[in-house]
């Protein structure tokens, strides 16, 4: 493994840890966000409402994760 | 000092609080163990190295243009901060085993006696443990010390509120002259991944183009909602656990970086 691979790994596991999907599901509601309020409506409730039902769905794939 | 600027500070005491509490143990089980001249200079390294990471990263990230700054760095403190979040949930909810300091104090001192002979002077097990201990602790704590104090430009701020946990974690170290097993840990974690979370969806939102009802003042609402919403989560899980404890056959597993996991 080279050394770029591996400090980009590490940098990875760093900053989006064990659960990707929740990355994912940031930058996407980050970009709705900029979609919503470039065609001109307001755009606050966007992120609250992603970042509970990531935050929600995280924790059920855990708690799922956790008893099979 | 504003609202946010408090808010800043705290957030980065608290963090950085949790993370030195954890370095500590790693530092007390080495130095106890094999060398504490050692472990210490392992210590000095690693804040050294820390402090210029924070140097040469700081500048750079505040020259960008505030609304980049802002979705950016939002994006990055949510992201960070729903995995605290996460984690403290799974730990209060009793899927995740919580921090045991005097375990991997244990552990850490055990390792130590076992990793071969010491010699006279410098002893490098010692230091390369302390220093990796403090480096990747410390790291979190950079990390959020960087993207709080860029985004309002108070990083020196942020690194003052950093110094002052780390100063109260190893005065209060000195005095027990044990592992600081009675902080409340995931608590506080608990608390910063509210917080992160929160100046994360507020200031990533304001740099995607959103305006939040109140300005800043929107905070206000934001924290108590988000803390509401984490608790009810983890009190769900926890009663779901309760009403069906044959199903809940996960092990738990945590280790001293705090990577831990919850395996099938």
């Amino acid at each position: 493994m080279t050394r770029a691979r591996t400090f980009g790994l590490a940098v990875w596991e760093f900053i989006v840890g064990d659960d990707w999907r929740t990355a994912i599901g940031v930058a996407l509601a980050l970009a709705l966000t900029a979609l919503v309020a470039a065609i001109g409506v307001s755009a606050w409730w966007v992120m609250p409402l992603a970042v509970f039902g990531l935050l929600a769905l995280s924790i059920r794939r855990a708690a799922r994760g956790s008893s099979r | 000092m504003s609202g946010a600027e408090l808010g800043l500070a705290l957030s980065v005491f608290l963090a950085c609080t949790v993370e030195a509490v954890e370095a500590l143990t790693i530092v007390l089980a080495v130095g106890s163990t094999r060398s504490w001249s050692s472990a210490m200079s392992g210590v000095g390294a690693a804040v050294l190295a820390l402090a210029v990471i924070v140097a040469a990263l700081g500048p750079a990230i505040t020259s960008l243009p505030i609304d980049v700054l802002r979705v950016l760095i939002g994006g990055l403190l949510l992201i960070f901060g729903l995995q605290w979040l996460r984690k403290a949930i799974l730990r209060s909810a009793g899927l995740k085993a919580k921090h045991d300091e005097i375990q991997i104090y244990e552990v850490q001192s055990t390792a130590a006696r076992a990793a071969g002979a010491k010699h006279d002077g410098f002893d490098g097990y010692a230091f390369t443990i302390a220093f990796k201990g403090v480096l990747l602790e410390g790291l979190e704590v950079a990390f959020i010390v960087l993207t709080f104090g860029a985004n309002q430009h108070r990083v020196a701020l942020a690194a003052a509120a950093a110094g002052l946990a780390v100063l109260v974690v190893v005065a209060a170290g000195v005095a027990a002259r044990a592992p600081l097993a009675k902080v409340p840990e995931n608590t506080l974690k608990f608390a910063v991944g509210v917080m992160l979370s929160s100046f994360g969806m507020f200031w990533g939102a304001e740099g995607a183009g959103a305006s939040w009802p109140g300005g800043d003042a929107a905070l206000l609402a934001i924290i108590p909602g988000v803390l509401i919403v984490a608790i009810a989560l983890s009190k769900t899980v926890a009663r779901t656990l309760d009403s069906a404890p044959t199903a809940h056959s996960g092990q738990v597993t945590a280790d001293s970086t705090d990577q831990a996991t919850v395996s099938a």
